[in-house]
C-alpha cells in the first residue's frame, strides 16, 4: 500500500513539474531559447492567487484566472522588454537574459512581498478521498492536479495542431524566415506563446502551492529547475515529452526519496537524465534532428 | 522611436507591478537596518548589539528578539542605573550576513553582543566574537558548537571552547534528551517516527542526542526520515513511510517553516499521528494565513508560556502585546532574559561605558561562571551557568489547544 501511495504522490508531483516542463517545452520548440524566468513566473502567479484570495477575498477560481491575466501580460513584457531585442543575438546571450529576468523577478518579489513566508490555502474545495477502509488515502490535490496536467495537454495539442495561430507556431519552430515569407508574423507568434507559457505557470503555480503550501520568492525556482529536467529528460520541444518526462521525473524523484535516500534523491533524478541523454540525447520522445550543412 | 516604446513597456512593468500590489500592503515585515532609535541613546550606555533574521524564513524569530530585548532595555534604562544602547541587525540566517552585520557593529562600538538568533550563523559568529574578544550571550543559538569545547560521540573535543560564548536556551543536545525523557516518562508514543533536516546543524544535533537517549530509555524509534533543506517541499514520501512503519507520534526536531508542510500534507492524507517538536516549532501559530486547527494537539518542549501566572511574565507579556500586538514566545522570553542577566552581571562588576570591550568581556566572563551568579527570569528562576556555557534551567512541556500554547 505504500508502494501505491508513494505512486500516486509521485504522479501528482510529476503532473507539477508536467504542467511546467509545457512552459518551458514550447517556448524552446517556438522561439529555440530556454527561458530560465519560467520557475519564476510560477512564484509571481501563486503569488498574485494568494493576494487575490486573501486580500481581496476572491474565490478560488476567480483569484486563479486573474494570477493567469497578470502572468500572461508579464511573459508578454519579459519577451518584448528583454528577448525580442536579441532575437538575432547569439543563443549564449539570451541565456544570460533569462538567467538576469530570473533573479529580477526574485528580488522584485522580495521587495513586494517579503521574505516572510505565506501559508497559501488550497483552491481545491473538496476533501481527500480514503480508499481500501483508509489503507490508501488519494488527497484532493493530486487528483485535480493530475486532471488539470491531462486536460492541459490535450488542449495544447489540439491548439498546436488545429488551430490556425498553433500552425504558425509550428512553422515558426520548423523555419523561422520561411516562416516569415510565407506571411507569418513572427514576433507576434512568439508573444503569444509566451502568454500561454506563462498562463500555464500561472495555473503550475497554484497547483504547486496548493500541494505543497509554503509560498516564499524563491517558491518557483527548484521546481522550475527540474521541470526544465523533465522537459530534457521528455524531449524539449515536444508536448507529450513534456508530460511523459515530468510525470516519470516525479515517480523517480518520491521512489529514490523513499526507497533509496532523500540526501541522494536529487542526484538520483539527474543522474537518470545523464543516462538518458547519453543512450537518445534528444530525450525521450524529442525529434531527430538532421543538421543541414 | 524606439527609446519611446521601451519607456512605455517600463511604465507598463511598473503598473502591473503596483497593480499586483495593491491589497497586498503591510504585508512583508518590516525591515531595521539602521540604528533603533526606539532603544535610549544616552552617551553614557555600554552598547549591546544584536543579530538576527528579521526578513527570511526563520524571520519571525529575530523579530521577537529584537522586540523583547528593546522592552527589557528600556525597563534597565528606566532603572537609572547602568544605561545600555541596542542596535538589531539583520542577517537573514545566513552566516556570510551575520558576519557582515557584526562589522558594522563592530563599527558602531559594540561592546557586548547577544550572538546570533539562529545556530548556522552563530557558529561562524562565535569564532570571530571569540578571536576579537567580545562577550556574547545568544538568547536562541542552541548547538554546542556555538560554545565548542564539546567531545562528539567518540569524546574527541573538534571544536576548542569559545570562552565568550554563553547561551540563554537549551543546548541542542539537552533538547534531544529532554525531549525523549519527557516522551518516556509521559508515555507520549509507543512507536516513534522521526523527521529531521539533515542539513542543518541544529536538527542533526538535536535528532542524534534523541536517537542516543532514546535507545537507553528503551523508546522504540520505528522509523527515521530526512530531507535537505533543498527538498523541503514534498514530504509525502517520509510520511508514507512513517505511516506504514506504525508511528503513533512523529517527533520533529525542526523549524517551523517546513513543520507546517509535513503538519498539512499529514493532515491531507488524513494521517492522525501526534506530533511532538522543539523549540524551533515555536512560531507555527504566528505563521501568516496558517490553519492553527492543523497544529492542534502539537506538543513542545519550551521553558517559557505566555500564559504563566507569575507577576514577571504577566508584566511582560502585557507589554510585549501592548507595544508589538502579539503574544511572545520564547525567543523574546529568552531575549528578554538576556538583557537581564547581562544588567546584573554588569552591576556586579562594577561595569560602564568608557571600559573596552576586552575588558568588559574578561569582567562577565568570570561573572558568569561564578557560582553565586544565579538570575531569576522569564525562562527559569535560579538560572546558572557553567564553564561550558551551558545553562542551567527545567523545560517545560506545551501543548497547543485552541491555538494557544498550555502546559502540558
Amino acid at each position: 500500500m505504500t508502494f501505491i501511495s508513494n505512486l500516486i504522490s509521485g504522479i501528482s508531483l510529476g503532473s507539477v513539474y508536467a504542467i511546467i516542463a509545457l512552459g518551458y517545452t514550447m517556448v524552446y520548440g517556438i522561439a529555440k531559447m530556454l527561458n530560465f524566468a519560467h520557475g519564476d513566473v510560477i512564484m509571481v502567479g501563486a503569488y498574485i492567487s494568494f493576494c487575490a484570495s486573501t486580500y481581496l477575498h476572491l474565490p478560488p477560481i476567480v483569484s486563479i484566472v486573474i494570477a493567469m491575466i497578470v502572468c500572461t501580460i508579464l511573459g508578454i513584457v519579459i519577451e518584448g522588454l528583454a528577448y525580442r531585442p536579441l532575437r538575432r543575438a547569439s543563443s549564449l546571450a539570451v541565456l544570460i537574459t533569462a538567467i538576469g529576468v530570473s533573479y529580477f523577478l526574485q528580488n522584485a518579489a522580495l521587495l513586494i512581498w517579503g521574505s516572510t513566508p505565506m501559508t497559501f490555502s488550497s483552491v481545491v474545495g473538496f476533501d481527500s478521498i480514503p480508499l481500501f477502509d483508509g489503507g490508501l488515502i488519494v488527497t484532493s490535490e493530486s487528483i485535480v492536479t493530475v486532471i488539470a496536467c491531462i486536460i492541459i495537454m490535450i488542449c495544447l495539442t489540439l491548439f498546436t495542431q488545429k488551430t490556425r495561430i498553433g500552425k504558425g507556431m509550428r512553422a515558426v519552430s520548423e523555419d523561422k524566415d520561411a516562416a516569415e515569407l510565407m506571411g507569418i508574423n513572427v514576433n507576434v507568434t512568439i508573444s503569444i506563446t509566451f502568454a500561454i507559457g506563462s498562463a500555464l505557470a500561472a495555473i503550475a503555480g497554484v497547483l504547486l502551492c496548493s500541494a505543497y503550501p509554503i509560498l516564499t520568492p524563491t517558491t518557483g525556482s527548484m521546481p522550475g529547475i527540474k521541470a526544465f529536467t523533465a522537459a530534457v529528460f521528455g524531449g524539449i520541444g515536444s508536448i507529450p515529452g513534456a508530460m511523459l518526462g515530468g510525470i516519470l521525473l516525479g515517480i523517480i524523484e518520491i521512489f529514490s526519496k523513499s526507497y533509496i535516500s532523500t540526501e541522494l534523491s536529487d542526484a538520483i533524478v539527474f543522474a537518470v537524465l545523464i543516462l538518458v541523454l547519453l543512450i537518445k540525447p534528444t530525450g525521450l520522445l524529442g525529434k531527430k534532428m538532421t543538421e543541414k550543412v | 522611436m524606439k527609446k519611446t516604446t521601451k519607456l512605455f513597456s517600463l511604465l507598463l512593468t511598473a503598473a502591473i507591478a503596483a497593480t499586483s500590489l495593491a491589497g497586498c500592503g503591510n504585508n512583508g515585515e518590516e525591515t531595521t537596518n539602521g540604528t533603533d532609535d526606539s532603544a535610549s541613546t544616552s552617551t553614557q550606555a555600554i552598547k549591546i548589539g544584536g543579530i538576527g533574521p528579521l526578513t527570511g524564513g526563520n524571520a519571525i524569530y529575530g523579530q521577537a528578539v529584537k522586540n523583547a530585548a528593546e522592552i527589557a532595555v528600556e525597563e534597565v534604562n528606566a532603572l537609572g542605573g547602568i544605561q545600555f544602547e541596542l542596535q538589531f541587525q539583520d542577517d537573514e540566517s545566513d552566516a556570510e550576513k551575520a558576519i557582515n552585520a557584526y562589522n558594522k557593529l563592530k563599527d558602531w562600538g559594540m561592546q557586548i553582543s547577544l550572538g546570533t538568533v539562529t545556530t548556522q550563523p552563530c557558529i561562524a559568529l562565535s569564532t570571530e566574537l571569540n578571536a576579537d574578544r567580545y562577550f556574547a550571550l545568544t538568547p536562541s543559538a542552541s548547538s554546542t558548537d556555538v560554545l565548542g569545547g564539546q567531545p562528539d560521540k567518540d569524546g574527541n573535543v573538534t571544536i576548542p571552547r569559545k570562552d565568550v560564548m554563553f547561551q540563554m536556551c537549551f543546548t541542542d543536545p539537552n533538547q534531544g534528551t529532554a525531549s525523549a525523557m519527557y516522551i518516556k516518562e509521559q508515555n507520549l508514543g509507543q512507536k516513534i517516527g522521526i523527521i529531521y533536516n539533515n542539513s542543518d546543524a541544529y536538527s542533526t544535533g538535536i535528532y542524534q542526542k534523541f536517537q542516543t537517549e532514546a535507545d537507553a530509555l528503551g523508546l522504540e524509534v520505528v522509523s527515521v526520515k530526512t530531507f535537505t533543506d533543498d527538498s523541503a517541499n514534498d514530504f509525502t514520501s517520509q510520511l508514507n513511510d512513517i505511516k506504514a512503519a506504525g508511528a503513533d507520534l512523529i517527533f520533529l526536531p525542526i523549524y517551523y517553516t517546513p513543520a507546517s508542510l509535513i503538519l498539512s500534507q499529514a493532515d491531507k492524507m488524513m494521517y492522525d499521528v501526534k506530533f511532538f517538536g522543539v523549540d524551533g516549532m515555536d512560531g507555527i501559530l504566528t505563521l501568516k494565513n496558517f490553519d492553527t486547527s492543523l497544529a492542534e494537539g502539537v506538543m513542545l518542549l519550551t521553558p517559557f508560556t505566555a500564559d504563566a501566572q507569575d507577576e514577571l511574565t504577566k508584566n511582560f507579556v502585557a507589554k510585549y502585546q501592548e507595544k508589538f500586538n502579539e503574544t511572545p514566545n520564547q525567543f523574546a522570553a529568552d531575549a528578554y532574559d538576556c538583557i537581564y542577566a547581562i544588567y546584573e552581571a554588569c552591576k556586579a562588576k562594577n561595569i560602564t561605558a568608557d571600559m573596552s570591550h576586552e575588558d568588559i568581556c574578561d569582567a562577565l566572563i568570570e561573572q558568569f561562571t561564578s557560582p553565586d551568579f544565579k538570575i531569576d527570569g522569564l525562562t527559569g528562576t535560579g538560572m546558572t551557568w557553567s564553564e561550558t556555557g551551558e545553562v542551567s534551567k527545567d523545560p517545560k512541556g506545551m501543548v497547543i489547544n485552541n491555538g494557544v500554547y498550555v502546559g502540558m
